[in-house]
């Protein structure tokens, strides 16, 4: 099989085990499994931005509470059915983005974080402030009756868990296919060396744009399915945690590649869920895998698996 | 008349590393930019090619005024640049530096044709799938080279590209040029005059930021302004 041959059939082969997973896992991985691959989605979002055009951003849950929030909102307050509800969650975190990318990419680097930080904030802040719709803190639940999509009742475990893959595989195979094609070759160049891509004669700025409202399309895409998949929006999903939830996971699954986002979520998941059934100090050990997984494996796992097996993995 | 500068000058705060510079290149010359270290030679064609901003003056290129323009536009239209002070991607294969220059005018396969070909002419056809990190210092001048060659641009700007470089990889360099002229027109800044006197039609001489002299290289060579600037006696 040629290299293009092989990289598809990984990836491939990744959703085909996750979708045949579903049938043998006991109830309480298989919750997981869903509930992962959701997150997964939001750090395939968000490693569009970090790991391939090199844009690091402290904002992300601005874009997946606007996507959970959009689509929540609407239900509770509109009377929306899913799906139109769901356009509308990933359609607001469209606008966010495309909004947030013309102001904080005047800026670049410390700044940049800064600005995205500070926006994400006030979108914290401004949850909280419509209280009398969002319920702040407390948040709403989104009734059983309200989350049934097309007839299918997704608060069903099983139903859950196919919505969560279908989520996941159109996230995962358009990052797949964004990073090979040109737009995104553009974009990994910039994060290599931005002013020699300007100086090729591309628009890095207009480049740097697109990147930003993909990458926050799809992590509303992920709040906005989280949000109706587990029947509750909180503003805990838009707070300064869950903006930093997605750069630790890429990094550890691998910032710059395709597999990264699934693997660190994966394996962060895992790792406190694991540790906190063995002691009530299971940060101290998630936080000691953490810093040796920095130390021996700086590029993440995926990408230590770049290195040292498959050079040219996307 | 291909580019046209009027007037241009740059200030860096209060240092005046360019000063009202009038420039005329016709199409399809070889022009050789010289001057003593720090005369202004890469301010200016960064003014040309839109890296830097002017203080004042302006730049016509192919009868338009590209003074507002922004780089990417000016890349565009027909130009290309090659840095002095090598810049490339060091981590991407070496291909996949020309290929993201070449990609700026072509589609499909033509890219790699033309990545390929790029590379064949300057001698790098070997190292094609090497990250360009990996490169000898040489070897990324001449990939530079060929990132600005696969452009096909109407004005090559090259910014020393032969600092760095062996004796047999400046005589391939020379060859190159010279199977070049006629096809595209050149901006050449260079330090080695034998480079100058063997490929370059005429030379402009630029000397704390304002152009001294121009002329045949002969003219250059004989000119005893251009002497004394060099000298440091001037
Ligand atoms: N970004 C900058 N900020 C401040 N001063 C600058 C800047 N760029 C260049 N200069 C100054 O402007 C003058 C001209 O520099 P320039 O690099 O254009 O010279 P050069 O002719 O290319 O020299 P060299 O042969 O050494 O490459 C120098 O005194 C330099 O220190
Ligand atoms: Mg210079």
């Amino acid at each position: 099989m040629n290299m293009g041959g092989r990289v598809l059939g990984l990836h491939l082969g990744l959703l085909v085990v996750l979708f045949a997973l579903q049938f043998v896992l006991p109830a309480y991985h298989h919750g997981n499994i869903a509930r992962i691959m959701v997150l997964a989605s939001y750090a395939v979002g968000y490693n569009i931005l970090f790991g391939y055009t090199g844009l690091l951003s402290l904002g992300h849950a601005l874009f997946f509470a606007a996507g959970m929030y959009g689509m929540g909102l609407t239900i509770q307050h509109a009377g929306f059915t899913p799906a139109p509800a769901l356009i509308v969650g990933i359609v607001a975190g469209s606008l966010v983005a495309g909004g947030l990318a013309l102001l904080a990419l005047r800026t670049a680097g410390v700044a940049f974080m800064i600005v995205t930080l500070m926006f994400a904030q006030a979108g914290y802040l401004t949850i909280l402030y419509f209280g009398e719709y969002t319920r702040g803190d407390e948040g709403f639940v989104i009734q059983q009756a309200q989350r049934v999509l097309w007839g299918i009742d997704l608060s069903d475990p099983t139903a859950r868990y196919f919505a969560a893959w279908g989520l996941f595989s159109v996230c995962f195979l358009l990052s797949l296919w964004l990073v090979q094609s040109r737009f995104g070759r553009t974009l990994i160049a910039i994060r290599e060396n931005e002013e020699r891509v300007r100086m090729l004669g591309y628009d890095t700025y207009a480049h740097k744009l697109g990147a930003m409202v993909v990458s926050g399309t799809i992590s509303a895409a992920a709040g906005a399915f989280y949000g109706l998949l587990f029947g509750y929006a909180g503003a805990t999903f838009g707070s300064v945690q869950y903006s930093i939830f997605p750069l630790l996971w890429v990094l550890l699954g691998g910032a710059g590649t395709v597999l990264g986002p699934f693997v660190g979520t994966l394996f962060m998941f895992y790792l406190i869920d694991l540790s906190s059934g063995v002691t009530s100090a299971y940060m101290l050990i998630a936080g000691v895998a953490l810093v040796a997984l920095t130390l021996f494996a700086p590029q993440g796992l995926t990408g230590e698996v770049r290195r040292r097996l498959w050079k040219g993995l996307p | 008349m291909l580019l046209k500068v009027r007037g241009l000058s740059k200030s860096f705060d209060g240092l005046q590393a360019v000063t009202d510079v009038d420039f005329d290149l016709p199409q399809g010359e070889v022009r050789a930019l010289i001057g003593p270290n720090g005369a202004g030679k890469t301010t200016l064609v960064g003014m040309i090619c839109g890296r830097i901003s002017p203080t004042s003056g302006t730049v016509t290129f192919d009868g338009e005024d590209i003074t507002r323009l922004p780089a990417h536009k000016r890349i565009m239209k027909g130009m290309a640049y090659t840095f002095q002070i090598t810049s490339i991607f060091p981590r991407l294969p070496v291909k996949e530096n020309v290929a993201l220059a070449a990609r700026r005018r072509l589609h499909g396969n033509a890219v790699g044709t033309a990545t390929a070909e790029a590379l064949g002419r300057v001698g790098l056809e070997a190292q094609a799938d090497e990250d360009a990190g990996n490169l000898s210092y040489g070897h990324q001048r001449l990939l530079e080279i060929a990132m600005g060659l696969v452009q096909v641009p109407r004005l090559l700007i090259l910014d020393e590209p032969t600092q760095g470089l062996s004796e047999g990889e400046i005589d391939a360099f020379k060859a190159l040029i010279r199977a070049l002229a006629g096809e595209t027109t050149i901006l050449l800044i260079e330090h080695n005059m034998k480079v100058v006197m063997e490929t370059a039609d005429t030379v402009s001489v630029l000397n704390f930021g304002e152009m001294l002299a121009e002329g045949t290289p002969q003219q250059i060579h004989e000119n005893a302004d251009v002497q004394a600037a060099y000298l440091g006696t001037g």
